[in-house]
């Protein structure tokens, strides 16, 4: 794992005296509330329905068993004791104190957290594949590059007030686990003709009230040209990127307004000037942040492990939990484990503070010490001895948190919605606990195999319906929570945008189209078909059958 | 003309308050003070800014409710659940708390 460098610590240290003074001053009144909102927004704080709310960057999802510990010691004490992980692998608080924000800070400053960028007209918290540095398919681990961006894109001043926020994923193997064509810059690892690696170039995606799959601008970047590549396309951006309208200000627009082609013209021309110039990444600095990605110390192990197979034998929940939650690891030997957090009818992507702790205890006895964030809201340990994964699941289960559920209809993304969130028109949690309470019989949910739902509580689309498989979007008919359905989506290698399946539905009324709509699937689907390829030969017509045929 | 009364969030802590008729800020929508005239919404907004200027709250703005069996319940979704709390956590916000 990355471990801060002393200009990192004083940074982080720095920032938070600075909050700290700047909220001294807010409550005397040295500041009014217009000057200081934005101060507060530049650390994460917002203010929502009930409370302020904080939000906490974990950089490409990764964190320590200390750092996950810490995130429980301030749920317990800053908050409510307990924390919500969210669509862009970071975590939510929703009930500090705003007088207690500079010592909560300080206490994540101590485990090297912190939640500078994780608001504003900046470049966000950068994302990656949460099997990064484990995955079987990967070419390369993506942390590296994160991190690079990481460290270019902080306080980066001429990119500290863009047009509009910036989201920038990275993955490092073929499947796309992080989503890299609906970010507003997705970087996919690919070798060239002569067996290297760089990246596909992929600009101007995103979900949000205008939802677009990137184009890719620059089929194959040498690594070492990274930065120069990227400074290039935020330089056109800060230039051309529209500033007087804020539902035209994303990237995406641009480039569609420009066309891929032109706009990857743009960036080429930029890029000339800047390509051999400081930005390059010399070999011995990517040795350097490589060093702190090195693989954890593996035991050398056969493929099979005999206990393993005779307890998923034995034990037909063992062997449930390991058909949906265990994913192929590149070690002979290991296994990468995803902890759910979704179990039936809970809050998705909620842990409580004995859950993190307990989590952390367990990562570092069975896995490096490391803990992943999946953008659809679930934990992960990355590197699990096969013989361990029993006494693990064993563990996990005494804590709630073995639900095997992984990839199924109760693994659902849903924002805060209106319970908790100042934008939402509508509540995404309690009809996400609804899906999962209907489809709570386990035998059904392992039957329908995989199927992704997705719910948003409005068009801003942090519950990535656009991208859903089943998208659900919530909407405010005259004062009334409606539920708009989306088909076909997809966040994958396969990105897809969803077609609305007609009109929306009432708060009561959306399970049941929900539960009609899998019926439906099940009912059509060819022998080893998922949702997607059936929907994709049949049509949204025999669901809109189905679903309108009383009206 | 619709019932209305100011609430906004308290500064220190972002809690959901609610304006009295004595000018004092209440945790609970059953104490706010009523406008039922312009004139009376007009002195509700005056005492918001009185309350913006002494640093007691954020986001000061009037909503509509109505009186229902001698309670006041807010009209929309949005306002019923900052008034109660979490529609998914019994246990948190206001309604977590026994009067």
């Amino acid at each position: 794992m990355y471990r801060y460098d002393e200009f990192d610590h004083t940074l982080v240290a720095e920032r938070v005296e600075q909050f700290r003074d700047q909220v001294a001053r807010r409550l005397s009144g040295e500041l009014s509330e217009d000057e200081f909102k934005p101060l507060r927004l530049m650390n994460g704080l917002y203010l929502q329905l009930h409370a302020y709310m904080l939000r906490v960057a974990i950089p490409y999802g990764t964190l320590s068993s200390a750092q996950l510990r810490a995130l429980g010691h301030v749920a317990r004490r800053y908050d409510r004791g307990y924390g919500h992980f969210t669509t862009r692998q970071n975590i939510q608080y929703n009930w500090p104190k705003l007088d207690e924000v500079p010592d909560l800070l300080a206490d994540l400053a101590e485990v090297e957290m912190h939640a500078i960028q994780t608001s504003g007209n900046c470049i966000r918290n950068v994302t990656a594949d949460h099997y990064a540095g484990a995955a079987a398919d990967e070419i390369e681990d993506p942390r590296v590059y994160a991190e690079i961006i990481r460290q270019w894109s902080t306080l980066h001043p001429e990119f500290s007030f863009l047009p509009r926020k910036f989201k920038i994923a990275v993955t490092g193997a073929p499947n796309d686990r992080a989503a890299v064509r609906v970010h507003d810059i997705g970087l996919q690892m690919r070798r060239n003709e002569a067996g290297e690696p760089g990246f596909e170039v992929i600009v101007g995606g995103g979900q949000g009230r205008t939802p677009l799959v990137g184009p890719t601008i620059r089929e194959f970047l040498p690594k070492r040209h990274l930065l120069s590549y990227l400074e290039a396309i935020m330089r056109v951006y800060n230039l051309l990127g529209r500033r007087d309208n804020i539902y035209k200000a994303r990237i995406k627009i641009l480039v569609k307004q420009v066309g891929a082609e032109e706009f990857a013209r743009l960036v080429e021309e930029e890029w000339r000037h800047i390509k051999d110039g400081a930005l390059q990444l010399p070999a011995e600095e990517l040795a350097r942040i490589e060093a702190y990605f090195a693989p954890p110390a593996f035991e050398d192990l056969p493929a099979r492990d005999s206990g393993f197979e005779a307890r998923r034998f034995e034990d037909p929940d063992f062997a449930r939990f390991v058909r949906t939650n265990l994913y192929a690891h590149k070690r002979p030997g290991y296994a990468i484990v995803n902890v759910s957090l979704k179990p039936e009818g809970g809050v998705p992507g909620d842990a409580t503070a004995e859950q993190m702790e307990h989590l952390a205890d367990l990562a570092a006895r069975y896995s490096f010490d490391e803990i992943r964030v999946s953008h659809e809201q679930n934990l992960v340990l990355p590197h699990v001895k096969l013989g361990e994964v029993y006494a693990l699941w064993q563990a996990l289960r005494a804590q709630g948190l073995a639900a095997p559920n992984i990839g199924l209809v109760s693994d659902i993304i849903a924002c805060p919605g209106l319970d908790y969130c100042n934008l939402a028109n509508a509540r995404s949690i309690p009809v996400a606990q609804r899906i999962s309470t209907r489809f709570g019989d386990l035998k059904r949910q392992h039957e329908i195999g995989e199927l992704k739902v997705k719910i948003s509580g409005c068009i801003n689309a942090c519950g990535h319906h656009h991208v859903g498989q089943i998208g659900i979007l919530g909407v405010d008919k005259k004062g009334e929570e409606f539920y708009q359905i989306t088909l076909g989506g997809s966040a994958d290698q396969n990105t897809a945008l969803g077609d609305i399946v007609g009109p929306a539905f009432s708060y009561d009324d959306v399970v049941d189209a929900v539960e009609t709509i899998v019926d439906t699937y099940v009912g059509l689907r060819r022998p080893g078909e998922q949702f997607n390829e059936t929907y994709r030969r049949v049509g949204l017509a025999p669901f809109k059958e189905k679903l309108y045929a009383a009206h | 003309m619709m019932l209305k009364v100011l609430t906004a969030n308290r500064l220190r802590d972002g809690e959901v308050v609610y304006l009295t008729a004595t000018g004092t800020w209440s945790e609970w929508l059953d104490e706010s003070g009523l406008a039922e005239t312009p004139e009376r919404e007009a002195e509700l907004l005056a005492a918001a800014e009185l309350a913006l200027a002494a640093r007691l709250v954020v986001d000061p703005y009037l909503m509509p409710v109505a009186e229902v069996a001698g309670r006041l319940r807010p009209l929309s979704q949005r306002e019923i659940i900052r008034a109660k709390g979490p529609s998914v956590r019994a246990d948190l916000g206001k309604q977590a708390i026994r009067r």
